[in-house]
């Protein structure tokens, strides 16, 4: 079991979610977060904390998103640790209304 | 003023009292800051970590693993902690501005709020916190008896710690062995005689509290079938506007889950979790022991989001020998310390604890006795962070003398006689506790008193 960052971080990247983490287990590039599943506790306060619902508990990830947990694992692990919240990218406020939310 | 507070020559000296989530992330707030920093950081027990090692749940291993963190802040040079040191017994507010810039209390909310009913107090009525401490080896808890002869357990309230206290009393020996679930709580649960759980709830099914996850878990036990009347499933049309919306997700992935639970086939297992919803308790009742619980029936009323239980006047009486209330904590008072009653946390602003609304200087709080019981472990990350922040900017209006700050506050409390546990020692204790434990496939096997504690050390 762990917690994966699906496609609606991309283009939006709030990054509220790392301000709860309580292990430092986000890393980021210039797109968006991952989970480094060797760190996460799946302990679950990331997941209402996203706008947009990016953030899912292995066992909770809809159908067609599988593929993200492979890719937290390995983009994690090359990527820095984001444990401080940042600007959400120019793009995330139209693909929040875009999504829904 | 190449002195002034913060600086390399004149480190902010700030001791935290509560070594648990806040404490820690009070700690690595601070020394993230572009200050000079020594943080001390204080608790009652020789044992580091609060609730992640007294509260979250033994079964719940990977969410203990948050102890990793809470190591790597420990192992920084300008951080130390003493163990079994009281505040207000063993050390005072006035000796500790004597010693340090600042305090932050994150000393949580260690009692249990009270349903305010008759029979409250009958032998078998507890409160849920005691039977976490007392599973999880809290040596305070260490020689409570809970009546597990009994065959039928009610536990008041949908959170997530009622939901932890149903999860034990219904898992079987085999399931919790080998987790790090204190000996002395695995022999009395042997001999459970405990065969149906209710959990109740005042609101209905699409206002409980307890995490998808956790509800998840009742559908996989070894020998308890989960079980749920398919007529409290039929929503009213404010419980079902809050389905419709989507960010309602845990709601929505609860009932889905619950509603599987109610199409169930009739379980053939020899316990029963019984989910019952829109019921609150009205009286114990009992001679000596309970016997029964009172339980009023309750409808919604109000709007989506803002739905509250109101009394029908019905109620119906069911038969209980052992009951756990688990509606809430509050915080314990400390001597020096303003406590605001109502709300049983500290009073402050942004962290910064007032008396009568006036700022006490270089007084702080943190986590659950600042802002209440809400939250989980990483809830109380940007809480603490606001709190530093708080301190930070109040920088130039505390006293800026040289403070002798952890080693001076150790000197004083040896003085007195207080056998200081370092971080060293504890992590003679962790060794010595996991060392127990491999002999018996456990992750751990705690320490419950502290004299044993004490004793791993000489």
């Amino acid at each position: 079991m762990t917690t994966v960052v699906t496609e609606n971080c991309q283009r939006c990247r709030f990054t509220d979610c790392v301000t709860v983490c309580p292990v430092d287990c986000f890393h980021g590039d210039d797109e968006m977060l991952y989970i480094d599943p060797e760190v996460c506790i799946d302990c679950g306060a990331c997941v209402p904390e996203c706008p947009v619902q990016a953030i899912f508990e292995e066992a909770d990830i809809p159908d067609g998103m599988e593929k993200w947990v492979e890719i937290n694992a390995e983009k994690a692990a090359n990527l820095p640790v984001v444990n401080e919240q940042t600007d959400p990218l120019p793009t995330a406020e139209a693909r929040k209304t875009e999504l829904g939310f | 003023m190449s002195d002034g507070l913060g600086s390399e020559g004149n480190p902010l000296k700030v001791l935290i009292v509560g070594s648990g989530p806040s404490g820690f992330y009070a700690a690595d707030a601070l020394l993230k800051a572009d200050t000079t920093v020594e943080v001390d950081i204080l608790d009652r027990l020789p044992t580091p970590f609060g609730l992640v090692r007294a509260g979250v749940a033994p079964d719940h291993a990977k969410i203990k693993s948050a102890t990793k963190a809470y190591d790597k802040i420990s192992d920084n040079p300008n951080v130390s902690f003493l163990g079994n040191v009281t505040f207000g017994r063993d050390v005072s507010l006035a000796e500790i501005q004597a010693t340090h810039h600042a305090v932050i209390f994150t000393c949580g909310a260690e009692s249990d709020r009270r349903l305010g009913i008759p029979g409250e107090d009958l032998a078998g009525s507890h409160t849920a916190t005691e039977f976490v401490y007392w599973y999880n080896g809290h040596p305070d808890y260490r020689d409570h008896v809970f009546d597990l002869s009994q065959e039928v357990a009610v536990i008041i309230g949908q959170g997530n710690v009622a939901a932890d206290v149903c999860r034990i009393l219904a898992k079987t020996v085999d399931e919790l062995k080998n987790t790090d679930i204190a000996e002395h709580a695995l022999d009395a649960l042997s001999q459970s005689k405990i065969r149906d759980i209710h959990m109740i709830g005042r609101r209905g099914p699409a206002q409980a509290k307890f995490t998808h996850a956790e509800l998840k878990e009742f559908g996989e036990l070894a020998d308890c079938d989960p079980v749920i009347d398919p007529a409290i499933l039929d929503l009213n049309a404010a419980s079902q506007a809050e389905l419709e919306d989507k960010t309602n997700r845990s709601a929505i992935k609860n009932i889905e889950t619950l509603t599987a639970f109610s199409q169930r086939p009739a379980g053939s297992k020899s316990r029963r979790l019984h989910f019952r919803f829109l019921e609150g308790p009205t009286e114990l009742k009992g001679g000596e022991h309970l016997a029964a619980v009172t339980l009023m029936k309750n409808r919604l009323e109000g709007e989506a989001f803002n739905q509250w239980a109101e009394e029908t006047g019905e109620t119906v009486d069911l038969p209980c020998g052992l009951l756990f209330r688990s509606i809430g904590y509050r915080g314990v008072p400390v001597p020096d310390i303003p406590f605001d009653d109502k709300k049983g946390v500290f009073p402050n602003k942004e962290g910064r604890i007032t008396n009568d609304g006036s700022v006490l200087p270089g007084v702080y709080c943190a986590g659950w006795i600042k802002r209440g019981p809400s939250g989980i472990i990483g809830t109380n990350r940007p809480d603490s962070v606001e709190t530093v922040g708080s301190l930070l900017a109040d920088l130039s209006g505390l006293d800026a003398s040289q403070k002798p700050g952890g080693a001076g506050l150790r000197t004083l409390l040896e003085g007195k006689g207080v056998r200081v546990v370092s971080y060293e020692d504890w992590q003679k204790i962790d060794a010595a506790e996991i060392a127990k434990g491999e002999a018996k496939g456990k992750p751990r096997e705690k320490f419950t008193r502290i004299n044993d504690m004490l004793a791993a050390l000489s």
